[in-house]
């Protein structure tokens, strides 16, 4: 009876560190919601688009947020605007260079000021920006949100966790080596980058 | 009446193209050939800006068409009107 007692004691135990462990969610999205967004301010008309090409891993533990780790990587070609001669300059060697830097990435090092209420979590997250294959550090406002066995809701017959990840944050493309000092009086050297991504955890 | 027929295609390529982007919207920007149309998952709540392929024309559109017709009005002055005979 006693063994018994050990033995159901154990279980209860290994599943509760079971659940709490960190779940890896992959932000490949077959719903192909998941995008960046990018927008510089211009004398007559703000240059704004988004990239749909989105992928990467998050490892994220609701019980413990502030260990999440991962990276997330953008297709550089997936970028796109509506106006044809700005969709071909931007993607070209003078801009994007997307034929010889086809990712653009974020990986995390590490999360500070993290708060928890319910099933959002916000941090400032701080990690390695890669773009035209310049890495630079940047701290960055995220806001999780875990959505806990809703992936069925999204892929049929697929039991799981969901993760949707929020961020906007500002950088220079002169630092990171686009047409640095060049062309500022028709294209703002700031870039506002919104980040809205949801990953999937399957079970 | 070379002069006047060009005068008239000026004038014509100027209203055409008025009033093609007073219809398309009156877009003050550049001319886009796909625009975003907005989808929002209901799970997750992200919204995405889907481009659909359709021809927006900006203010370049109007730029050309009156760059076209100052042409046109321009050359239709190399044309001599005929003086009546006295």
């Amino acid at each position: 009876m006693t063994i018994k007692l050990h033995l159901l004691l154990a279980l209860a135990c290994l599943s509760s560190v079971a659940l709490a462990a960190p779940e890896s969610f992959d932000f490949k999205d077959p719903k192909g919601v998941n995008n960046a967004t990018f927008k510089l301010d211009a004398p007559l008309e703000a240059l704004s688009g988004n990239a749909t090409g989105i992928a990467g891993t998050v490892t994220f533990d609701p019980a413990a947020p502030a260990a999440t780790t991962g990276k997330i990587v953008v297709a550089s070609s997936s970028m796109h605007v509506g106006n044809p001669m700005q969709q071909q300059h931007m993607l070209s060697d003078k801009w994007m260079d997307a034929a010889k830097f086809p990712d653009i990435s974020f990986e995390v090092k590490e999360l500070k000021n993290v708060k928890t209420s319910g099933d959002a979590t916000t941090a400032d997250v701080t990690g390695t920006f890669t773009l035209k294959g310049i890495s630079k550090e940047v701290t960055a406002p995220v806001k999780f949100t875990y959505l806990k066995d809703k992936l069925s809701q999204r892929v049929p017959n697929q039991k799981g966790d969901l993760l949707v990840i929020r961020s906007t944050f500002n950088i220079k493309r002169s630092d990171f080596g686009i047409m640095p000092g060049q062309m500022e009086e028709k294209v703002s050297d700031t870039i506002e980058l919104t980040l809205s991504i949801a990953g999937s955890s399957p079970r | 009446m070379r002069k006047s027929i060009l005068r008239a295609v000026a004038a014509i390529l100027i209203l055409a193209a008025a009033g093609i982007w007073l219809a398309a919207g009156a877009n003050r920007g550049w001319s886009k050939t796909s625009v975003p149309v907005k989808r929002t998952d209901e799970v997750t709540g992200i919204t995405v800006d889907d481009y659909q392929k359709r021809f927006v024309p900006g203010i370049d559109f109007l730029g050309a068409a009156l760059l076209g017709s100052g042409i046109l009005a321009g050359a239709s002055l190399l044309f001599r009107t005929k003086q009546p005979e006295s």
